[in-house]
């Protein structure tokens, strides 16, 4: 029996930009971009809860836009500049989204919350005073089984004000 | 804390003292943790609900290059089981298996990929069994075989358990009653659907295991490895990750932790497994789908002389926590109504379907559902007001229960006054399709018996004070909920300091006493009280130093421990006096709930040193048209003794209340042929941020005397009222009775076409099949003023003969 592991899996190697930060991967071209993120890059902030596009916890941006990192390949991705939380703020160096988060109790498990600061972020890169629907519409493919959601929302509200001050 | 007992940090809404590494990415959950030479595993699952494995060929797989082991039951043919009464699951089973998803046989190779490969080579054949889907199909006799040996179960058929009560002379209490009504009422089972997927990496060096997990009770991880295992505890090490999410869901020792670690013996690397999606679904100890029964005698002024409850519960495959929720089922009615004379009878069934367990409320929310429907359902019947009719039953507080549950601080008056006056509930305008429905609920601050029969304390925490600060460590598990907020918060207050100055180790066997984890809604109320008194030793032995070094005289208590200071110096310098004087400090403080059960078998399930209590408005708009439902505002009251976080309360209390908009209209597990119909998360509807209504929430604090500050639990009880007075208000908006969950728009629809037929205007079960429970066992009600607590009550019993 030939299972498919002994045909010859197909790998290449590309130069990805995340964060700002060149790599050089080899991945096998039908590995996603979840995947080398969590387990080539040790990029782990990016998180997973189905890996079938259905819940929006692998989101980061790619060019700025929030995609889903399980259904994305890297192959397709030379050139793009990939975003992941990593890359939002460091722990001295809070970015406004997740200062919002963590002072509003936006954050209980923290597990969808990596997701949903990115889906927020591209949200209000593109419209810096977003009304509480639109924020809404913004996060509605993200599932956050904890909060709620009302403080997210909050949360993000809150971030919209402050960058705009 | 000041002298004169001011609290400068319990009550402040402080953010999470692991928030940072939370929106970072930092915090690191058991799937990101990878080890050098890590293996990765999967396990084989069944396809069939009900067979009898006949062999497990594994020769092909152990041939594809990359796999480093592959196991089967006969490698762990132990059984274990989260209740001593229970043990009836294998890690991988070679007998038979028991619903889709049961777990064969497991690989470990070197990614994910060659052990996915692996198990498609594992060839294993099965003699396929007549399955068992129903509450119904449950009680009839088995066409092949009982899903568990009756040998094991000492039950008839597929039978697990059966519970019969009666407190007090129930048929006395129908016959003064003016009214008597009966109802029967489904609560369909869901799922947790915690967002992390259940993690689990293992490695074994110099003859001893640690395992990471996303468990949420270490310990129990830790004794079920023990014994399946057969290795001493001393040489196993169980560290909760970072965690994503339980819901109760990640309570019960699971498949994927035993056969990481017996892989990771096996080949000497770490082994990794972490659950795909559609196996978080087949993991399941979720909400038990409960048939109930209710039968209620009340006076004309709507008083209840006494009550008939029967429930039937679809367990699925294995026991899991069963044996305690068919009780929940039933118990806790009685320390929200003063119920007179109360007959309880319950059967937990097996079927060939996942397991069913413990979720956030664990067997109350079903028992909640039925009760407030029905009371509501008098009250109109009565032509009484429904809040008004519950009003006058509700329990007093300080005072006992008819089945013995010590009631202490309740807030139900204040509960049902605040979201009354807030949301107009009484003077609501009418307009067509527009509902607003009322509910009241009681929950548990912990268990008051362990799940283990033990006299040991159900949480310890140790603190350790020298030259560079203090640390807390306990047992304890974070599951987001806050709980290493909570034991930070306790400490920094009886010292002086800010959350964030103390530093916590929690959840590690290896470093941490015991605490029984993160379920049933204890934390705060054990490890808090535990927390507050190996602090207030520590606090005692600073003080002695800092007044022994600085020279003051008199006395200890009127030196003010605040602000980072003890008394003239420092917290630093206080540390570095103690430690001159004593050496590193360590205190410990533990808590053991006071003996509270009642003189009878089966008085372990339902006593909680303290009930929190819950009271909510729910309004909605109903379209008769379409059958949609559309939740426009929640107001929700919470009596939380006292809330050491206010911050972390509103979140638990606000989370509650969308996991029961989520039961209450579209979360369902259900079967068909056998097979799970929706194991995927696009499919397994859950509200999104766009379904959720607004919800305003008060926090009521009736400080209880034995709560840690007065502190009670938070984070189960506000779930239980939202669903019925959901309920309610559909029938207020529609004039239609759903009385099953969840209320999707075709039920709805089907209720609404009965009504325009000329029947009843309702949807929801017809018939309680028949069960035969048993004689009840007859318990003597108590007096309902007699508070005694501890040896004092277990005196007075042996005095009465009991
Ligand atoms: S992991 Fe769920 S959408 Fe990608
Ligand atoms: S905070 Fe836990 S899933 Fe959102």
């Amino acid at each position: 029996m030939l299972n498919e592991l002994q045909r010859p899996v197909h790998r290449e190697v590309l130069l990805l930009r995340v964060n700002g930060e060149e790599h050089q991967v080899l991945v096998p071209v039908h590995a996603t971009l979840l995947e080398v993120l969590r387990e080539q890059l040790g990029l782990t902030g990016t998180k997973h809860g189905c890996e079938l596009g259905e819940c929006g916890t692998c989101t980061v941006l790619v060019d700025g836009r929030p995609q889903l990192s399980c259904l994305l390949l890297p192959v397709q991705l030379e050139g793009h500049e990939i975003t992941t939380v990593e890359g939002l703020g460091s722990p001295a160096h809070l970015h406004p989204l997740q200062q919002a988060f963590l002072e509003l109790g936006a954050v209980q498990c923290g597990y969808c919350t990596p997701g949903m600061l990115l889906a927020a972020k591209a949200l209000l890169d593109r419209n810096p005073k977003p009304g509480r629907r639109q924020i809404e519409e913004a996060l509605a493919g993200n599932l956050c089984r904890c909060t709620g959601y009302a403080t997210i929302v909050d949360a993000v509200e809150l971030a919209a004000r402050r960058m705009g001050a | 804390m000041s002298t004169d007992g001011e609290l400068e940090v319990v009550g402040r809404p402080l953010p999470r003292v692991d928030a940072v590494a939370r929106v970072t990415g930092t915090a690191r959950y058991a799937d990101d943790l990878q080890l050098p030479r890590m293996l990765h595993a999967r396990i084989l699952r069944s396809p069939h609900p009900h067979a009898r494995i006949l062999s497990v060929d594994t020769a092909a797989a152990r041939r594809i290059p990359g796999v480093k082991a592959v196991l089967t039951g006969m490698d762990l043919p132990i059984r274990y089981g989260i209740m001593p009464v229970s043990q009836d699951e294998r890690a991988l089973e070679f007998e038979k298996v028991r619903f889709v998803g049961d777990p064969v046989a497991a690989v470990a190779a070197v990614d994910e990929e060659t052990a996915a490969a692996a198990l498609d080579a594992i060839r294993v054949s099965y003699e396929p069994l007549q399955p068992v889907m129903s509450i119904e199909e449950a009680l009839r006799d088995p066409v092949d075989e009982p899903i568990h040996d009756p040998a094991l179960t000492r039950q008839r058929g597929n039978v697990h358990r059966l519970v019969s009560y009666e407190f007090g002379d129930v048929e006395a209490g129908f016959a003064a009653a003016d009214h008597v009504r009966e109802d029967l009422f489904f609560y369909q089972g869901n799922t947790h659907l915690p967002m992390e997927q259940h993690s689990a990496l293992a490695t074994y060096e110099d003859g001893r295991l640690t395992l990471w997990s996303s468990t949420q009770v270490v310990h129990y991880v830790h004794r079920a490895l023990a014994k399946v295992l057969e290795l001493p505890m001393h040489r196993i090490r169980v560290i909760g990750a970072a965690h994503g999410g339980g819901f109760g869901g990640k309570t019960d020792p699971f498949s994927h932790e035993i056969v990481v670690a017996k892989l990771a013996m096996v080949t000497g690397r770490p082994v990794r497994c972490t659950l795909t999606r559609e196996e978080v679904f087949y993991a399941h100890r979720g909400r038990h789908p409960v048939l109930i029964w209710m039968r209620t005698g009340v006076t004309r002024e709507g008083r209840i002389t006494a009550m008939h409850v029967r429930t039937a519960l679809d367990g699925g495959a294995y026991g899991s926590y069963g044996p305690a929720t068919v009780f929940y089922t039933g118990t806790l009615q009685t320390v929200t109504y003063a119920i007179p004379a109360y007959k309880f009878e319950g059967v937990r069934l097996f079927t060939n379907k996942a397991p069913c367990g413990p979720k956030r409320g664990h067997g109350t929310p079903q028992g909640r559902f039925a009760i407030e429907l029905h009371l509501e359902k008098i009250a109109r019947e009565l032509g009484l007001d429904p809040v008004e009719l519950r009003r006058r039953n509700y329990v007093r507080p300080f005072t006992r229960a008819v089945n013995w549950l010590r009631v202490t601080s309740c807030g139900l008056e204040e509960c049902t006054e605040k979201v009354l006056q807030a949301s107009g509930y009484r003077g609501r305008p009418r307009r067509p399709g527009h509902g607003m429905g009322f509910a009241a609920s009681a929950y548990m601050s912990g268990a008051g018996t362990p799940i283990y029969w033990n006299d040991m304390p159900h949480s310890e925490v140790q603190l350790k004070l020298d030259r560079t600060g203090v640390t807390a460590y306990c047992g304890a598990m974070d599951i987001g909920q806050g709980s290493d907020t909570v034991l930070a918060t306790v400490v920094a207050e009886e010292l002086g300091l800010r959350p964030a100055d103390v530093r916590l180790v929690t959840a590690d066997t290896d470093a941490t006493p015991v605490d029984l984890g993160s379920y049933s809604s204890r934390v705060t109320f054990m490890a808090g009280n535990a927390a507050l008194e190996a602090a207030r030793r520590m606090r005692r032995l600073l003080v002695e130093a800092v007044a022994e070094a600085t020279g003051v005289q008199g006395d200890l208590d009127e030196i003010e421990v605040r602000e980072g200071r003890v008394g003239e110096v420092s917290f630093e310098q206080a540390c570095q006096l103690a430690t001159t004087r004593f050496g590193a400090l360590s205190t410990s403080g533990s808590y053991r709930p006071p003996r509270i059960a009642g003189p009878f078998k089966g008085s372990g399930v339902g006593p909680s040193p303290a009930y929190s209590y819950t009271a909510c408005v729910v309004d909605l708009d109903a379209d008769a048209r379409t059958g949609l439902i559309r939740v426009n505002k929640v107001w929700i009251a919470h009596d939380v003794g006292r809330a050491i976080n206010p911050l972390a309360v509103k979140g638990q209390v606000e989370g509650s209340v969308y996991m029961a908009l989520g039961e209450a209209l579209m979360e369902e597990q259900v079967y068909r042929k056998g097979r799970h119909k929706w194991p995927s998360m696009l499919e397994y509807k859950s509200p999104t941020v766009l379904e959720m209504p607004e919800i305003e929430t008060f926090l009521v604090e009736t400080v209880d005397p034995e709560g840690p500050y007065g502190a009670k639990e938070a984070g189960q009880g506000p779930l239980l009222p939202v669903i019925p007075a959901i309920n309610a208000a559909v029938f207020d908006a529609l004039g239609i009775w759903i009385d099953e969950t969840p209320i999707t728009p075709e039920k709805v629809l089907r209720a609404l076409d009965a009504r325009a037929r000329g029947q009843e205007a309702r949807y929801g079960p017809r018939r309680f099949p028949d069960v035969d429970y048993g004689a009840p066992i007859r318990v003597d009600p108590p007096d309902p003023h007699d508070l005694r607590v501890g040896e004092e009550l277990e005196r007075a019993f042996a005095a009465a003969g009991r």
